[in-house]
C-alpha cells in the first residue's frame, strides 16, 4: 500500500550522499510500516507492538532505546521472522518480509541477530562458529569460508582465538567473536538486541568503540536494540524512542555528533543535551510502563 | 551473568582495550594470569587459557589424590579395613571362637588364593569375556536404536505423541521380567541374555536423549535459523552437538544398569551356553555360591567392580572423544 511512496524514499536513499556513511548503493534499507503484533490473539490478546513505523537508510545505525517490556523484541524478533506480526508490512530493500498475505517472515542471513545472551556454539571452536553461517548456506567451501573467518577475526582484532571455544573467552569477547559471526554472513542488516546489556559500564564503553570500528569496516545497516541512553546516543546515526502500550515509535532523534566517536564525546555539551532530551521522553515511557504494571498488580 | 563467572577476563580485557592493537597481549596477560592461579589453587581453574589437558593434568591430579593427606588417610582406611577383615574371619583360627555373622565370610588371603587358582583356569577368563561380550552388545544396540528413536521424539510433536504412550507403559517393567519372554522369544539363550541387557539400557538411553533434545536452548536453534541453517543443518549442525551432553549421562547410567541386569540375567537363565565355569561373571558367582565356594564368589564379585569400572572409563572417553569442548570444563 505505502509501496510507491517507499520506493520514492528508497531511490532517493541510494541516490542520496547526505548519509555519515554513504553503504553500498541500494543494500540494507528496513522500512517498516504500521506494524503491528498481538500475542495470543485468540485468548489474552496482548497488543505488544500497535502501529509501528520506522525508516532505516541503508548503512545507518539506528538504535531503539525504550524502557523494558515495551516491545523492542517482539519488534526486532517480527523483522528477524521469529514471529509473526499482526498486521502492517516489513520491507528490506525491494522485498516484502512480510504483509498482509505472509504474516511471518523467513529468518535468513539477511538479517542476522545478536542476542543479549551469549548464543555461540559452545561445541564448536571460535573459527568454526564464525564461519557457520557461510557454510551453512553453501555460500562458500569450507576452505574459503575458514579464510574469511581468520581475516575477519584478525580485522576485529581477535586473532589467535580461531581453536579456542567460547567458554575459555571473556564475555566480551564473546560478543565481538558474535558480532563478527553475524558480520561475516554479508547480512544487509543487523540486528542486535541488547547486545551488551549486563556488562559492568568499564567493559561496555569498550564493546561500544570495538562495535564502532567494526561497523565502519563493514558498512552495514544496523538495528541496535537498548534500554540505555548513554549507549543509544553514543552508537546511534538515529536514535527512535519507543513507546510503552501501546508499543510504537514515538519519536526519531538525528544524532549529530561526527564521527569517529570515543569516550571523550561522552563529556561534550551536544551529548549532554541529547541525552538529556531523550532521557526526558523515555523516562514518561518508563513510568506508564511502572503505572500499567502497579494498576495490574492491584 | 557471564562476568560474574569470569571476572579477571574482563578486568584484563576493560583496561587494556584503550590502547589500539593490544589483543594479544591481552590474551598473555590473562594466560598469565591463570597459569599462576592455577598453580596456586593446584588444579586448573575454569577455562585456562593455556590448559593443561591429557595425560599430564590427569598424572598430576592422580599424584596428588595418592600423596596429599586426603589420599594418605584414603589408603590407610582400605588398609585398615582389609586388616580388620582379615582378623575377623581367622580369629576362629588362630583364637577359637568364631566372629559372629561376618565370622564365616572367606579371609581376604582366601580370596588371592582362590583369585590365582582361578586366573589359570580357562572358565574364568571365558566368563568375563561373555559377560563383556554380552554388556556390550546390549548397550552398543541400546545406544544405536535408543538415540535415533530418543531424537525422533525429541524433533518430532507426532512422533512422541505416537510412540511416547507406548514407551512410557513399558519403561517401568523391570528389565528382569522381561527373562521369559526373552527365553521364549529369542533362538538362543545368548540373545536372550543380550536382549535383556538390552532393554536395562535402552530405556536410560532413551529417556535422556528425548530430554537433552527437547531441553535445548532456544538461543542455538534462533542464532542458526537466522544464519540460515536449513532442516538437516540444524539437526546435524546444532540439536544433535546440544543433545550430545544428555546422551552421554544416559549412557553412563545406561552401562551401569547393563551390569546389573547381565547378572541377573546369567544367574536365571544359568549361564548360555559357557559352561559350568564360564557362563559369565553372574553365572560365576551363582554357581560358585552353590557349590559353597564362597571365596570364588567373592572373586566373582570383585571382578565384577573391575568389570563394570572399566566400562565406565570406557563410556566416559567414548563421550570425551565426542565432546572435545566438554574437556575443558
Ligand atoms: N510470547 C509472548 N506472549 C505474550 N506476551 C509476550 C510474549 N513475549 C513478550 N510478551 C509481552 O510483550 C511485551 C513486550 O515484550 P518485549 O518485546 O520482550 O519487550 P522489551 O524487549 O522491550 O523488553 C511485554 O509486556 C511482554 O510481557
Ligand atoms: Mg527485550
Amino acid at each position: 500500500m505505502a509501496r510507491p511512496v517507499a520506493q520514492a524514499a528508497a531511490d532517493e536513499a541510494r541516490a542520496g550522499d547526505g548519509q555519515a556513511r554513504p553503504a553500498e548503493v541500494g543494500k540494507g534499507e528496513l522500512r517498516v510500516e504500521h506494524v503491528s503484533k498481538v500475542y495470543d490473539p485468540e485468548g489474552a490478546a496482548f497488543v505488544a507492538v500497535d502501529d509501528a513505523s520506522m525508516h532505516i537508510a541503508p548503512g545507518e545505525l539506528r538504535v531503539i532505546v525504550g524502557p523494558s517490556g515495551c516491545g523492542k523484541s517482539t519488534f526486532l524478533n517480527a523483522i528477524a521472522g521469529f514471529h509473526s506480526i499482526s498486521s502492517g508490512e516489513i520491507w528490506l530493500d525491494d522485498e516484502l518480509l512480510c504483509g498482509p498475505n505472509k504474516p511471518q517472515a523467513k529468518p535468513g542471513a539477511d538479517r542476522v541477530v545478536v542476542f543479549q545472551h551469549n548464543a555461540l556454539f559452545p561445541w564448536k571452536t571460535v573459527l568454526d562458529n564464525v564461519t557457520y553461517g557461510p557454510i551453512v548456506q553453501e555460500r562458500l567451501s569450507k576452505k574459503e569460508a575458514r579464510d574469511l573467518g581468520r581475516e575477519r577475526m584478525e580485522q576485529a582484532g581477535l586473532a589467535g582465538l580461531e581453536d579456542r571455544y567460547p567458554s575459555e573467552l571473556s564475555s566480551g569477547m564473546q560478543r565481538r567473536v558474535e558480532i563478527v559471526r553475524a558480520l561475516v554472513n554479508d547480512p544487509k542488516v543487523l540486528l542486535l538486541d541488547e547486545p551488551f546489556r549486563g556488562m559492568d559500564s568499564l567493559t561496555k564503553s569498550v564493546m561500544h568503540e570495538s562495535l564502532l570500528e567494526i561497523f565502519d569496516k563493514n558498512k552495514v545497516t544496523v538495528m541496535f536494540i537498548t534500554h540505555d541512553i548513554d549507549e543509544a546516543v553514543f552508537l546511534g546515526d538515529k536514535v527512535s524512542v519507543m513507546s510503552t502500550r501501546p508499543g510504537r515509535i514515538k519519536e526519531t532523534i538525528e544524532v549529530d555528533i561526527p564521527r569517529p566517536r570515543d569516550y571523550r564525546v561522552l563529556t561534550s555539551p551536544r551529548f549532554r543535551e541529547l541525552m538529556a532530551g531523550i532521557h526526558g521522553e523515555v523516562e514518561i515511557e518508563a513510568r506508564k510502563a511502572f503505572e500499567a504494571g502497579e494498576r495490574e498488580m492491584a | 551473568m557471564e562476568m560474574e563467572t569470569r571476572p579477571e577476563g574482563q578486568a584484563t580485557e576493560a583496561t587494556e582495550q584503550g590502547v589500539p592493537g593490544t589483543d594479544q597481549r591481552e590474551v598473555a596477560r590473562t594466560d598469565g594470569y591463570q597459569g599462576a592461579r592455577e598453580a596456586r589453587v593446584g588444579q586448573s581453574v575454569q577455562a585456562p587459557m593455556a590448559p593443561v589437558t591429557g595425560w599430564a593434568l590427569r598424572r598430576r591430579k592422580l599424584r596428588k589424590a595418592l600423596t596429599g593427606p586426603a589420599g594418605r588417610r584414603g589408603a590407610l582406611g582400605v588398609v585398615a579395613f582389609i586388616a580388620l577383615w582379615q582378623v575377623v574371619t581367622k580369629l576362629d583360627e588362630w583364637v577359637g571362637p568364631q566372629v559372629p555373622l561376618v565370622g564365616a565370610l572367606p579371609a581376604p588371603s582366601d580370596v588371592v588364593l582362590r583369585l590365582f587358582e582361578l586366573v589359570a583356569t580357562g572358565g574364568f577368563w571365558s566368563s568375563w569375556y561373555l559377560s563383556f561380550g554380552r554388556v556390550m552388545w546390549g548397550f552398543a544396540f541400546a545406544m544405536l536404536v535408543g538415540i535415533p528413536f530418543g531424537l525422533l521424539m525429541a524433533t518430532s510433536a507426532t512422533a512422541k505423541r505416537l510412540l511416547f504412550p507406548p514407551f512410557e507403559v513399558l519403561r517401568p517393567i523391570p528389565p528382569l521380567a522381561w527373562v521369559p519372554l526373552a527365553i521364549l522369544f529369542w533362538p538362543t539363550q545368548e540373545l536372550s541374555i543380550t536382549f535383556v541387557t538390552f532393554l536395562g539400557a535402552f530405556f536410560t538411553v532413551v529417556m535422556n536423549t528425548v530430554g537433552g533434545g527437547e531441553q535445548i536452548d532456544r538461543r542455538y536453534i534462533l542464532a542458526a535459523r537466522s544464519m540460515g541453517a536449513n532442516k538437516w543443518r540444524m539437526f546435524r549442525r546444532v540439536v544433535l552437538p546440544a543433545t550430545l551432553p544428555s546422551i552421554a549421562t544416559g549412557a553412563v547410567v545406561g552401562m551401569g544398569i547393563t551390569w546389573e541386569v547381565v547378572v541377573a540375567a546369567e544367574l536365571i537363565s544359568g549361564g548360555g551356553g559357557g559352561g559350568s565355569a564360564g557362563g559369565g561373571l553372574g553365572f560365576l558367582v551363582w554357581n560358585s555360591y552353590q557349590g559353597g565356594d564362597i571365596a570364588a564368589v567373592v572373586v566373582g564379585m570383585i571382578s565384577l567392580g573391575i568389570a563394570g569400572y572399566i566400562s565406565s572409563i570406557l563410556v566416559r572417553m567414548a563421550s570425551n572423544l565426542t565432546m572435545p569442548w566438554k574437556r575443558l570444563a
